[in-house]
């Protein structure tokens, strides 16, 4: 056993030995050891450098406010995990761990330079340094400065683990397993209530588990063994689930809580076997009881952050929970009476140990049994300064005058190898904050408290502000009690003795006959700041605490703060001279802790990250070489690549194939809205701007959708295909929006409308035949069917049977072509498809994508709503005049086409654009300009689709264009980075502007 | 994350919810009578109080019912839920 593991404890098992790795170099722990606590059995206390100085830091806290020791984990793997707290790592079997934030190694860093230079690199040095001269930002500052910012490093290969989420309801949620989580816990259980608790730790308990002193009893027991038995009994009750490992990370509105739990961590690489390693807990809890503690506060004084430096409670947890001293000679420095139990403690253990008391003298219990122990108490004393590079070595300590605003006397030199520092207690109002809960000051002890409860959410024990157990265990009592509606419980005549604090003195910044400019008081260990810091920032004119954190950084590190907040907060109101209370608090935010992204996104990777949605046909384009287009979560054809051809060659084959002879293309993902009702047709001629009243039985019609402020909004054909019955299409990507919408019109606006909306889009699949042969291919399919324009027109539909499956055939056309759309139950999309290309084949019948359909619609002038439009363009603006009816009296948008600004002259508006060289494709998005020389350059629009069209062998483009209605042939100038294109604005219709092929 | 009690599915969580803004604001029966200061008055202007407001609410994630609901912006509690036509309960 090492000199520094000198007690046997229930909680690290000594027969059960592992080996971990630290910096490279072996060493050996034991179950039931956090990476900390074995370090420090091993004597190692230098575990990382600080941010900013690169000042050899230690280990100071035992729990999740550690802001120094935080390491890499793993490093060299893609498991690996930057700024984890070294003091909430469980010691396993192989465990790998690196200090951060230093090079070439911990012991010796290059850029401990920092520390020497640092009255050069104040608070706010960025800002003030790096403005000038403004060219080099971009080329020297930023990437010097992302060079060395920045705390560990991120993984670059894809997490191989497994996350999780769950949903769970309870009554009662309680947040903390110390002493008043475990009393609240259990008040609750017993009374039927379905509790959780939850604990951070590994074990329950907090920090009554470890007080080992004769001095605190509850019920003649001394209060740790009360507290194991108590731990015992709860674990039997049925209403009652403990989460260990697990923190709350958030609180929400309405008691929705989100806490992950830590799953396989802990355990060696061979035991993990791909189990779940986080897993992220959605509570809706009926009541909460916040119970989360209280973090001890360090103290402000020169030099303040030397390794082997801690809290004086973290020395205790060390020393009675995992077995280890953190020193031989110990030290604690200490305002409150709490200090005094870890100097019992180490005294007991054999430990040399003095204490240093800002106070001037006080007569508690615990304090007569430190006299009684010999323990040499310096009353009305201060550190001045602490010497040891990489480890504490000695102290200089003074007198403080009589109201401490200075230090009086001879300075006094002890050596030592710890020392423990308190400056009282913190309690954590994080999930009272973040709940919406407001906080009070109280003065005597200067914390922040709860300063309401309601009727669904309190905080117990010192996270309420009660740091004396006989207080702890009678309120949380007295509070559970009402707040769940108890009448009497085991609690109520309980006999608890403990000592009692008498006096109090804090001093936020400690005085020193070193100049504040000369020394270092640090406030944030993790980001570095000094009350030096915030003393230039209040001079500088800083006032509000939320304004000083950010220029200081104080608190705002991965600890955010949770040791060092008060104290900014304590500075400003000292150098001030304005009341604390006053100041407010920064604001609490989630998360608690970090958390991973992994356990944000739980199981939603890869191919769960969003949903797919495949055609039936989608197995058949697979095989047939198809690359695929996501359209919202559609996978759609995109082109089908043939005898290695690129895209461009694909398109143009198929392209020329739909117009030569026939073409087929996969039209499934339109949006399909059953629309039924003996209202549907009133319906229709409200939501589309042309008018329905007229479109008889078995014919389609066209229709343009806008918004109320008579933008276009979606496109379609719809088809009546009964008195009261009709098929809306709408565009793939609109479908769910125009259904809500028209749903929202009909259920808010129109409610005495008798309309049924019903979404069949999964319903149908939809083979889509084109080309002067789409009529040969479908006799061959349809026999009985005449498909001559006098009975089958364009524009119109017929119910057929196909093998005795009955399907829809409607006659519209997105090419321009004679064209055929075939409708069938979603089920035989595949076998209608095949049977199609069957059909086909004596026509060279062509599947095209995506891409040869855009082409071939933008060779007639058709638009597609999202491509050519983006929410700015009206029906006028895309010459669609047609299709708005001027005799309906409304429908939605109508009255904003005559609003000013939609009635401009000046508009942007479609126009076809052809390059002066056919052969060159514009870039859809590119800028369109009417002059390059006068600067600024006018903007007058931009390039919405742009192809090479095979059928015309040029190429063309659509565009919106200021005015461009009245533009027709003049130049314009497209200016890309290379050269600058010429231009000439036309019709939009480049192909069959009379519409011949479409009755070909 | 709120706890929305939908008028006709009951409790839901808010993620089965999607906000539709301001309630009660009629679309005009004859909007070619408005100017266009009262069209774009309807069209535009919605009102962003602190305190209690009047909201309509979709249960997207669900029976995809509109329902308005009375909510205090400046702490989030819901004082009522009714249905589309009815009557807002008193607050």
């Amino acid at each position: 056993m090492s000199k520094f593991r000198i007690n046997k404890t229930n909680f690290v098992d000594q027969t059960n030995r592992i080996s971990f790795k630290f910096d490279g170099k072996t060493f050996f722990g034991f179950k039931g050891d956090t990476l900390a606590s074995a370090l420090i059995a091993n004597g190692i206390h230098l575990v990382g450098r600080s941010f900013k100085y690169h000042r050899p830091r230690g280990i100071m806290t035992c729990g999740s406010e550690e802001p120094n020791a935080i390491c890499q984990i793993n490093d060299k793997s893609n498991l690996t995990e930057p700024n984890v707290r070294a003091t909430e790592i469980e010691l396993y079997e192989g465990l790998e761990a690196n200090s951060q934030n230093c090079w070439p190694s911990v012991q010796f860093d290059i850029g401990g330079i920092n520390n020497l230079i640092s009255p050069f690199i104040p608070a706010g040095f960025y800002y003030k340094t790096f403005m000038w001269p403004k060219s080099f930002w971009k080329t020297v500052y930023e990437p010097l400065i992302r060079k060395t910012a920045g705390l560990g490093k991120s993984p670059i290969k894809p997490d191989p683990e497994i996350y999780d989420h769950k949903h769970v309801h309870c009554d009662v949620l309680v947040i903390g397993g110390g002493i008043s989580g475990i009393i609240s816990a259990k008040l609750s259980a017993k009374n039927n209530l379905n509790t959780i608790l939850i604990d951070d730790k590994k074990e329950l308990g907090g920090s009554t588990i470890f007080q080992d002193n004769e001095i605190f009893k509850i019920n003649n027991k001394i209060s740790k063994d009360w507290l194991l038995n108590e731990i015992h009994e709860i674990k039997k009750l049925k209403n009652l689930q403990i989460k260990t490992r697990t923190s709350v990370a958030a609180y929400h509105d309405y008691n929705y809580l989100l806490a992950s739990e830590s799953l396989n961590d802990h355990l060696p690489k061979n035991e993990k076997d791909r189990s779940v390693r986080q897993r992220l807990w959605k509570i809706r809890a009926k009541k909460v009881i916040i119970a989360t503690g209280a973090i001890e506060r360090p103290l402000v004084f020169n030099n303040n952050d030397r390794p082997g430096i801690l809290l004086a409670n973290s020395i205790n947890k060390y020393l009675n929970y995992f077995g280890v001293t953190c020193g031989l000679k110990n030290v604690i420095f200490t305002n409150n009476d709490s200090g005094y139990e870890t100097a019992i403690s180490l005294h007991k253990k054999g430990l040399d140990v003095k204490i240093i008391d800002l106070r001037k003298r006080s007569g508690s219990e615990l304090i007569k049994e430190t006299e009684k122990l010999g323990i040499k108490i310096h009353w009305n004393s201060t550190i001045t300064n602490t010497f040891g590079y990489r480890k504490i070595n000695s102290i200089e300590i003074m007198s403080l005058s009589e109201d401490g605003s200075n230090v009086i006397g001879e300075k006094n030199k002890i050596f030592c190898d710890c020392l423990g520092i308190s400056g009282g207690w913190t309690p954590m109002v994080h999930m009272h904050t973040q709940s919406g809960g407001k906080l009070n000051f109280r003065e005597t002890d200067q914390v922040f408290i709860p300063k309401e409860f309601s009727d669904n959410r309190i905080s117990v024990g010192s996270s309420n502000g009660h740091f004396e157990l006989d207080e702890i265990v009678k309120s949380t009592n007295q509070t559970v009690k009402k707040f769940l509606h108890i009448q009497d419980t085991d609690l109520d005549d309980t006999n608890i003795s403990c000592s009692k604090e008498l006096e109090k003195r804090n001093i936020w910044l400690l005085p020193n006959y070193i100049s504040i400019g000369k020394n270092k008081s640090f406030i944030d260990f993790q980001n570095d700041s000094t009350a030096k810091d915030i003393k230039l920032a209040m001079r500088e004119g800083f006032k509000s605490i939320e304004h000083v954190k950010r220029y200081t950084t104080t608190g705002m590190a991965t600890d955010q703060g949770k040791l060092s907040n008060m104290h900014a907060l304590g500075i400003i109101a000292e150098t001030a001279a304005v009341k604390m209370g006053s100041l407010g608090t920064t604001t609490f935010r989630p998360p608690f802790t970090p958390l991973t992204f992994g356990t944000i996104v739980g199981r939603s990777v890869g191919k769960f990250f969003d949903i797919t949605r495949k055609t039936p046909m989608h197995e058949w384009h697979v095989k047939n070489n198809a690359e695929f287009e996501n359209v919202g979560q559609w996978k759609r054809a995109w082109y089908y690549s043939r005898d290695n051809e690129n895209m461009h060659q694909s398109v143009q084959r198929e392209s020329k194939a739909a117009r030569d002879s026939a073409g087929i293309l996969d039209a499934s993902t339109l949006g399909k809205i059953d629309i039924k009702g003996s209202d549907a047709t009133e319906f229709l001629n409200r939501v589309y701007t042309n008018a329905w009243s007229k479109l008889s039985i078995g014919k389609c019609r066209y229709g343009l959708m806008l918004n109320e402020d008579g933008m276009v909004y979606d496109d379609g054909v719809t088809t009546r295909i009964g008195e009261n019955h009709y098929l809306m299409t709408t565009t793939t990507g609109g479908a769910a929006n125009v259904l809500s919408k028209l749903e929202d019109y009909l259920q808010t606006e129109w409610p005495e409308l008798d309309v049924w909306l019903t979404s069949v889009t999964d319903h149908y699949a939809t083979a889509s035949i084109c080309g002067p042969n789409s009529k040969k291919i479908l006799k061959k399919l349809f026999s009985d069917i005449e498909f001559n324009d006098q009975n089958f027109p364009h524009m119109s539909f017929k119910n057929a049977k196909i093998d005795g499956i009955d399907c829809r055939i409607m006659r519209i056309s997105f090419t321009g072509e004679h064209s055929y759309e075939i409708n069938i139950e979603a089920k035989y999309g595949n076998s209608l498809w095949e049977k199609c290309m069957e059909a086909g084949k004596d026509f060279n019948i062509t599947p095209y994508g995506t891409e040869t359909m855009h082409l071939l619609r933008a060779e007639k002038g058709f638009i597609i709503v999202g491509q050519d439009t983006d929410g700015t363009m009206t029906p006028i603006d895309l010459q669609m005049d047609w299709i708005v009816s001027k005799k309906k009296y409304d429908f939605i948008g109508k009255r904003s086409l005559y609003r000013s600004d939609t009635m401009r002259e000046d508009r942007k508006q479609l126009v076809g654009l052809l390059t002066d060289e056919p052969n060159t494709v514009l870039e859809e998005g590119a800028q369109i300009v009417y002059d390059e020389n006068k600067k600024p350059i006018e903007m007058i629009g931009h390039v919405t689709s742009s192809y090479f069209s095979p059928n015309l062998n040029k190429s063309i483009a659509l565009a919106v264009v200021k005015n461009g209605r009245k533009l027709k042939g003049q130049k314009l100038l497209v200016p890309m980075r290379d050269q600058t294109i010429n231009v000439t604005v036309s019709d939009f219709i480049f192909y069959d502007k009379n519409n011949e092929r479409l009755n070909a | 994350m709120f706890l929305i009690n939908c008028p006709y599915c009951g409790e839901r969580d808010q993620s089965e919810f999607s906000s539709g803004g301001e309630a009660h604001i009629e679309r005009p029966k004859q909007p070619t009578e408005l100017s266009d200061d009262e069209w774009a008055d309807f069209l535009f202007m919605r009102k962003n109080i602190k305190g209690i407001q009047f909201e309509r609410w979709n249960h997207s994630h669900g029976c995809r019912k509109w329902f308005n609901l009375i909510r205090d912006t400046s702490n989030d509690k819901i004082h009522g839920i009714y249905k589309m036509g009815e009557k807002p309960p008193k607050v």
